[in-house]
């Protein structure tokens, strides 16, 4: 028996050595391709992780536009953690890369890995979300989505939601809006939060809406559909509006709003960011009714922006991509076309 | 008098205290906490349902898990092993749009606990055969694992579309309760038999409190913690299952994160040592239930996201303290001070007066 299963361990690893051998060859292969059109660009760019779809496409986007481009791009992935990020920017420095990029799980302490970045001369853009930094020179450029606009958006739609389908409160006289965060402390997180609050500040029927909860669902399906339980066990009979952060967590408490036997989309609106493609499917099922667009794609504009630093340009500090909403109605006839 | 001292020596009785502190405090400060409806589906619905359902993975975690650390041992992978075992299970099923099923779900099912096991069987080779200290065993699988579940799912986040495959983290059609209770309730009696029927218990425990006087009585030490390892690995997989099935979905990165700290907690809240020897398989599941309890309330009570982790690490120490033999020697002296009162600083100042003569 022992002996068996030693052998089927050693033919398992056997497997996987071969595997990996098979993977640093084709690497290989490419790189030459690539070096052979003058010096190669090579890029260090930290992910966060895989924590959603939408991050997947993200992720896919870079690579693919790494490839396009012609740029060596070595990338690590975070795994949710800001000390491997740290970690994987120092290495990127030890190797001499020509250029870093990194998407800052949160905001704040990364003053003393930038600034050794700058003392090795080598420039740094940010992606996708923001940083909070004592020297904003340390990084050169910020690549991304306006996330402070998203949550007017999200607002915006709302308001011009309840107004055209003529909805009424479920109880009481005012609209109540549940809000499921995401990763506290993340910049995506604050700017939705704060964007939204101030298009409800400033709208002119902003008497009519009340946010009733707001709790993190850390971005995620799991803690999104625990969430809206605990949310549903309070207030069953009160909850209008669902605003999730992301979509990944509005997936999540579609779930939750289903087993607490109420219709999500029609008993409860729910509008989310990002504009997955699952979100698109739930959209079509009827159980949800807007997204709007966060644009994982910003691999192209992030290639350009690196070339265009390295050869000495001028860039804008802030590149933003270009966003949509997307309500329910549209979304059967867009979902064919959605790359994520 | 007798009786009362009887159930305070209990060793359940400590957990199920803190428990029973943490439902109270539920009673007064949440609405309808203990409220249950019939939905119209014919389903028990209300937070101790919920609690009952969250904690079940974690429950069958803190099983095998209780094990582990009996045998002096501990186990950190678990929650990389959720991850793969999720992974696996969702992608056998497979992500298809029309809700069909790649492969039979009882067969990927069968695969997921299959590679937990797998995964044991790896952690329990290498403490048990080859020495490795478990803290350090068991991080080579905690970091890997989530890689190795990545590569599964290809870095994607599987939703799976299939019907039936819900029925595991919910109920199947007809049953009031949610499937995972059943589930962990199969888990808890299968441990308990094996506990009273064979002598593999005594054997775990015996090799707690000294293997080297266990392997000259006989005990096959080696294969005891091998054991153990599979069989944590074993209740990772069951704990994988229900995780994804609950989001119907398989999430490599974040399917079982930090569970393993919780499912370490469970067993500590529930009495048994980390040191290893006696264990105590009731306080496990009870402080699984505990720590959920204590989510959940963050949840009802509207905690702001801010502070959540901090009421929560509060929470946590004062059923730790509440649980210190140490502490409560202590803080019955500061009692029983406070209520002697003058008496006490009488006798103080005698004390005194006797010391200045001397």
């Amino acid at each position: 028996m022992k002996k068996i299963i030693s052998l089927l361990l050693a033919i398992s690893l056997l497997v996987l050595a071969v595997g990996c051998g098979g993977g640093d060859q084709a690497k290989k292969d490419d790189a030459k391709a690539a070096s052979s059109g003058g010096k190669q660009i090579t890029m260090g760019f930290s992910q966060i992780g895989a924590e959603s779809e939408w991050r997947t496409a993200h992720t896919e986007s870079i690579k693919s536009a790494a490839k396009a481009a012609g740029i060596n791009l070595q990338f690590s992935d975070a795994q949710q953690k800001q000390e491997n990020q740290i970690k994987a920017i120092r290495s990127f420095i030890a190797q001499g890369v020509d250029i870093i990029a990194f998407v800052p799980i949160v905001e704040t302490g990364w003053d003393t890995v930038l600034k050794e970045a700058k003392d090795a001369k080598i420039p740094v853009i940010v992606v996708d979300r923001d940083v909070k930094l004592s020297d904003e020179s340390l990084y050169i450029a910020k690549i991304g989505t306006d996330s402070v606009a998203e949550g007017k958006k999200v607002f915006n739609w709302i308001d011009e939601y309840m107004k055209k389908e003529n909805k009424q409160p479920r109880s009481g006289d005012k609209f109540n809006i549940v809000v499921l965060e995401g990763t506290v402390g993340s910049s995506v997180a604050i700017g939705r939060a704060n964007g939204f609050k101030e298009a409800m500040a400033a709208a002119p029927d902003a008497a009519k809406y009340t946010i009733l909860a707001s709790q993190t669902g850390e971005f995620t399906r799991q803690k999104g559909q625990e969430v809206m339980e605990s949310f549903l066990k309070s207030d069953r009979d009160k909850i209008d509006i669902l605003f999730a952060h992301n979509d990944d967590m509005a997936l999540g408490a579609i779930q939750a709003i289903e087993a607490a036997g109420l219709k999500p989309g029609k008993d409860i609106t729910i509008i989310s960011i990002d504009s997955v493609k699952g979100m698109f499917q739930a959209m079509i099922d009827g159980k949800a009714n807007c997204t709007v667009e966060c644009n994982p794609l910003q691999g192209d504009i992030l290639m350009e922006t690196a070339k265009k630093i390295l050869n000495k340009e001028e860039v804008p500090k802030n590149v933003y991509v270009e966003e949509g909403i997307f309500p329910a109605d549209v979304a059967a006839k867009t979902l064919p076309e959605r790359k994520y | 008098m007798e009786t009362l001292k009887k159930i305070t020596a209990s060793p359940l009785f400590l957990p199920l205290f803190a428990l029973a502190v943490l439902l109270i405090f539920n009673i007064i400060f949440v609405d309808g906490f203990l409220t249950i409806e019939m939905t119209d589906d014919g389903r028990l619905y209300g937070r101790l349902i919920d609690i009952l359902n969250r904690s079940s993975s974690l429950i069958i975690l803190a099983l095998g898990m209780t094990f582990v650390i009996a045998t002096s041992g501990i186990d950190i992978s678990v929650g990389s092993v959720i991850a793969i075992s999720s992974a696996v299970c969702c992608t056998l099923i497979g992500g298809r749009g029309d809700g069909a099923a790649e492969y039979p779900m009882l067969l990927a099912m069968l695969a997921a606990v299959l590679a937990g096991v797998l995964c044991g069987v790896w952690n329990g080779l290498l403490v048990a055969k080859f020495k490795i200290q478990p803290v350090v065993a068991t991080l080579i699988l905690m970091t890997a694992g989530r890689g190795i579940a990545q590569l599964i799912t290809e870095g994607q986040i599987i939703t799976v579309y299939y019907k039936p495959f819900a029925y595991i983290g919910s109920s199947i059609p007809g049953n009031i309760l949610p499937t995972t209770i059943f589930i962990a309730i199969a888990m808890i009696l299968l441990v308990t038999f094996i506990i009273k029927k064979t002598s593999i218990g005594l054997f775990v425990q015996s090799v707690g409190i000294n293997p080297t006087a266990s392997r000259f009585t006989g005990i096959n030490v080696t294969f005891v913690i091998f054991l153990v390892y599979a069989f944590s690995g074993f209740c990772a997989g069951v704990s994988g299952l229900i995780e994804s099935s609950l989001i119907r979905a398989a999430d490599a990165n974040n399917a079982g994160l930090n569970m393993e700290m919780d499912a370490i907690l469970a067993v500590a809240l529930g009495g048994t040592l980390l040191s290893g020897g006696k264990f105590n398989i009731g306080g496990s599941v009870i402080g699984a239930i505990t720590i959920q309890t204590l989510t959940t309330t963050m949840y009802a009570l509207g905690v702001s996201s801010e502070q959540l982790p901090v009421i929560k690490a509060v929470a946590v120490i004062i059923l730790c303290l509440m649980q210190s033999s140490k502490f409560r020697v202590m803080f019955n002296n500061w009692k029983s001070r406070n209520k002697v009162g003058p008496q006490g600083d009488k006798n103080f100042l005698m004390d005194e007066k006797a010391v200045n003569k001397a």
